[in-house]
């Protein structure tokens, strides 16, 4: 091996071309890398964290044009032939992606897709290769390796399809390894069992890795280095210990202090109780046959019981498919249910859609997606005004506007900007615009159906304030959907821990983070806090 | 986010007093404009064929066999809209004949005519044709042959030029009539059915499929299969039929084959509804105590736009030619009617006479590419793609 770093790139930039117009993801970017070493690559989304790791292998496509060098053992990746690149690719360098649910071809089994990388890279005979499978599903932790050779990926839980990528990117022991947000779309329970997984197959094999991350917290766990990046530029490197100690920039100080702050408001246990529900029961039948019998249930939601007071956040957490959401849409009767909902002194239960569509005033609704939530074709001032039409059309059209004009100043943003479309705001703004379009009703009830999982860790951080400053000036009860116990701790006075449809735990903030009784959310807790696995029948995969 | 922050304004500020007026386009549909006019090829065609259509709305002011105006006997009258019976110009009959040789001397000697640029309309018979009918256009006789043609007509006269004889632009079809003429009425009669069927099955189309996407289950099921049912009914044979029952005309037709079209857009809509109706701001509708029936207007059946105007052009030229079609084959509007199905069979039965094909062709090829052209530049206007980055 000549001497140097294993990867050195020098003054990378990517321009995108589009149209007339021209984006420079990525700009004068440089960085190196040991063999060894873990360099966490730190940005908010657009930053160019993702485009720079892509163009080190060449996999951007035409619209992009790249410049700069890109050393991989002193060759420059940049300017080989694309046949030399492709021997790299899979080889020398190897990537795994953020999600586990489209990497993986839905019509291989796992033996034949980790199969393919061994052949194109000169594996030979197919009883070594299963042997080798086998092996690298193994070290990848797969329970029964060998049974699951035949399965296919639909079969295979989330954390488990990435684990057959990190196998499939180990397979030919790669030099380097990059990794981009790799544990993102995960459980935070599977988040830290994966991290520690390529931790130590890291140490054992001696690679180099690059870790793609928007999240401090596993830098922190994982990486010997750290890059910041900002709007395609690098603005700090440095060890671990000295960026997160001492921050030189600015935007790195920034970026350090916004993970969400601050207390829940304190509760009046005697203010008056908003929503009651008892036993609430979401099942959806298993129906099989020519007859359509219904042979059993999926119980998304199974014997939840819960209470909301004015101006208290009852915060719901548990990983995904517990149940939560599910929860949040049974609570506002957007799905049938069983179990009784009194909403303000009135059972709810039992009322039509037709008949709910009056009370749909005191009660709301945030999701997740603030992509998702606001229809393209309509203006902003048409998506908060919505439900002033249907519920106070006595308004007139220019009171209508005063009221939203409020309602989005209110929620931080300028009134000036409500002839606006979605597309033209940042995610933070529109998760701002749907929350002015829930609370222009003025609603006792809000339910926030993951209000800043789609958010930058600065932005999530600035909702959250927004949150807490709303619900202290206008009394809002909120129930509080979250898989990220910081968000909810931050907010919440109450904290219910669900998981298959059932609450596990239940109980005021405090008591739980300081003393979570049951097996599962303590895993849940320093999977959270301290990017920790938890070795534990409890646990999901 | 900052700068939003730090931004803040009193409500009622100047900013806020720009309520939208009627006739100002939206940002969103004025770049819509933008993209139909950025596409050369559509937006022209949309001209064209907006002149060609109006042209053709005016058929009566441009090729009629009534005069537009008379001024006989220091009266004005306007045959056009009017009937006199003969005997106001000394003849016998309850119906003017103004291409009659002693009619209109009658006229011309006591006041005048001014006619439209053709004098024949679609069912005018030229008595006086140079050649047997069908007779070729009058630009491709020959000198002789005009000459005869004028001495047989005009009392023999002998020194007869082509100039003498009423012109056939594009020839007369085997009765007689100016093919020119039945061209003119043809292709409104043509655009005027397409438009009309493409509309009123576009609407009952997106309205079914937009109920069926949109509440899915035992609606979905149930309407689906009667679809399926339905749509696999000989469409053809039913119109044979019901054609040799009912006298066929206009509306007649436009029912009949109202039965079966309006199928072809429930499919596409349905698919964009079932997609559309899981989005966050179709949930967040419903959370806002929205009806079922706001909720598909504003949220729905915005995302079928696209897809439905994709298929809106095919749909129009299928509805022209299925009148097209089921005019050659006979079981169409009623015989006499001007239609470019009669043209084209004509044109199929009189082979020697290619300028009643090449002339069909012509038209029908020409109004149906323009159609299509037409769509393209719609469908691209509406593009979210396009509108949106």
């Amino acid at each position: 091996m000549p001497d140097g770093p294993l990867l050195d790139v020098r003054d990378l930039s990517v321009l995108f071309r589009h149209g007339g117009s021209s984006l420079l993801a990525a700009d004068g970017v440089s960085f190196t890398l040991e063999k060894g070493r873990t360099l966490g690559l730190v940005g908010e989304s657009g930053s160019g964290k993702s485009v720079t790791a892509l163009s080190i292998l060449r996999l951007l496509g035409r619209a992009a044009a790249v410049q700069g060098q890109v050393l991989f053992k002193g060759e420059d990746l940049l300017a080989c032939p694309e046949s030399r690149l492709r021997s790299i690719r899979g080889a020398g360098i190897t990537m795994v992606f953020q999600e586990p649910m489209t990497s993986l071809n839905p019509l291989h089994t796992i033996e034949r897709q980790i199969g393919e990388i061994l052949e194109l890279h000169g594996a030979r005979g197919a009883q070594k290769i299963r042997a080798r499978i086998v092996e690298l599903l193994q070290e990848v932790g797969i329970p029964d390796p060998e049974g699951r050779l035949s399965a296919f990926p639909h079969q295979l839980s989330g954390g488990q399809r990435q684990r057959v990528m990190i196998a499939m990117a180990l397979a030919n022991r790669p030099g380097l390894f990059i990794a981009d947000e790799p544990t993102t779309a995960l459980d935070v329970t599977v988040q830290a069992q994966i991290l520690d997984l390529l931790k130590k197959l890291q140490t054992r094999h001696q690679m180099a890795m690059l870790f793609i991350t928007h999240d401090l917290g596993i830098v922190r766990k994982i990486a010997d280095d750290v890059a910041v990046m900002q709007r395609g530029k690098i603005v700090e490197t440095g060890s671990v210990k000295q960026v997160f100690t001492s921050p030189r920039h600015e935007y790195t100080r920034a970026l350090l202090a916004a993970e969400p702050k601050g207390k829940p408001p304190t509760v009046d246990l005697s203010a008056k109780s908003i929503v009651e529900a008892k036993d609430i029961r979401v099942w959806f039948p298993i129906k099989r046959g020519l007859f359509r019998r219904t042979i059993g249930h999926i119980k998304a939601v199974d014997g939840v019981s819960l209470s909301v007071r004015e101006g208290e956040t009852v915060g719901v957490v548990g990983e995904s498919g517990s149940g939560k959401t599910t929860l949040g849409l049974a609570l506002l009767r957007l799905i049938r249910s069983e179990g009784a909902i009194v909403f303000l002194g009135r059972r709810i239960d039992s009322l039509k859609f037709r008949a709910m569509r009056p009370l749909r005033r005191d009660m709301q609704i945030v999701f997740q997606d603030p992509y998702g939530s606001l229809s393209p074709r309509l203006t902003v001032s048409d998506i908060v005004a919505e439900g002033l039409g249907v519920q106070r059309n006595d308004l007139s059209s220019s009171s209508r506007r005063e009221i939203v004009a409020q309602a989005l100043s209110d929620t931080g943003l300028d009134p000036d900007s409500m002839d606006r479309y979605p597309h033209e705001f940042s995610g933070g703004q529109r998760q701002r615009i749907a929350i002015a379009r829930a609370i222009v009703l003025e609603p006792k009830f809000v339910v926030l159906d993951e209000p800043t999982s789609a958010l930058d860790v600065s932005v999530q951080a600035q909702i959250v304030d927004l949150l807490r400053d709303l619900q202290k000036r206008r009394g809002l009860a909120y129930l509080f959907i979250s898989h990220d116990l910081k968000v909810v701790c931050a907010l919440a006075s109450e904290i219910i821990v669900m998981r298959d449809g059932k609450v596990v735990e239940a109980g005021p903030a405090l008591d739980l983070v300081s003393n979570p009784q049951s097996a599962y959310t303590r895993a849940l807790f320093a999977a959270a806090f301290d990017v920790k696995a938890v070795n534990g029948a409890a646990l999901g995969e | 986010m900052g700068a939003s922050i730090s931004e803040r304004i009193v409500p009622g500020a100047a900013g806020l007093q720009s309520p939208r007026r009627w006739f100002q386009l939206s940002p969103i549909n004025r770049r819509r404009l933008a993209n139909f006019r950025a596409n050369k090829r559509g937006y022209w065609s949309f001209w064209i064929f907006l002149a060609l259509f109006t042209i053709s709305l005016f058929s009566e002011l441009l090729a009629n066999d009534k005069p537009l105006l008379v001024v006989y006997r220091g009266e004005l009258l306007f045959p056009i809209f009017h009937d006199y019976p003969e005997e106001k110009f000394g003849g016998f009959l309850a119906q003017t004949d103004y291409r009659d040789a002693v009619i209109a001397n009658e006229i011309n000697e006591h006041g005048f005519m001014v006619w439209p640029p053709v004098r024949y309309s679609y069912r005018t018979i030229n008595r006086q044709l140079p050649l047997p009918a069908p007779s070729p256009p009058t630009w491709m006789l020959s000198e002789q042959q005009c000459a005869a043609a004028v001495k047989r007509y005009d009392r023999g006269r002998l020194n007869g030029t082509c100039s003498d004889i009423e012109w056939n632009w594009l020839g007369t079809d085997d009765q007689g009539r100016d093919v020119l003429a039945r061209l003119l009425y043809g292709f409104r009669l043509s655009v005027l059915f397409g438009l009309t069927l493409t509309i009123i099955s576009s609407i009952i189309g997106i309205a079914a499929g937009a109920v069926q996407g949109y509440f899915g289950g035992w609606t979905d099921l149930v309407s689906q299969r009667l679809i399926e049912v339905w749509s696999s009914l000989p469409h053809l044979y039913l119109l044979i039929i019901i054609s040799s029952i009912v006298t066929p005309s206009f509306l007649v037709l436009l029912g009949i084959l109202l039965l079966f079209s309006w199928v072809s857009l429930v499919h596409v809509v349905r698919a964009e509804c079932l997609r559309t109706r899981n989005f966050e701001y179709v949930n967040a509708a419903r959370a806002l105590g929205l009806s079922n029936g706001a909720i598909i207007l504003r949220h729905v059946l915005p995302n079928a736009t696209v897809a439905t105007l994709t298929f809106l052009p095919f749909v129009l030229n299928g509805s022209i030619t299925t009148l097209t079609a089921l005019d050659f084959l006979g079981f169409g509007l009623p015989p006499g009617s001007p239609s470019l199905g009669e043209l084209l069979l004509q044109g199929k039965s009189n082979l020697a006479a290619p300028w009643l094909g090449i002339t069909g062709f012509v038209v029908i090829a020409l109004m149906l590419s323009l159609l299509v052209f037409i769509g393209e530049a719609v469908r691209d206007a509406f593009d979210p793609r396009k509108t949106l980055s």
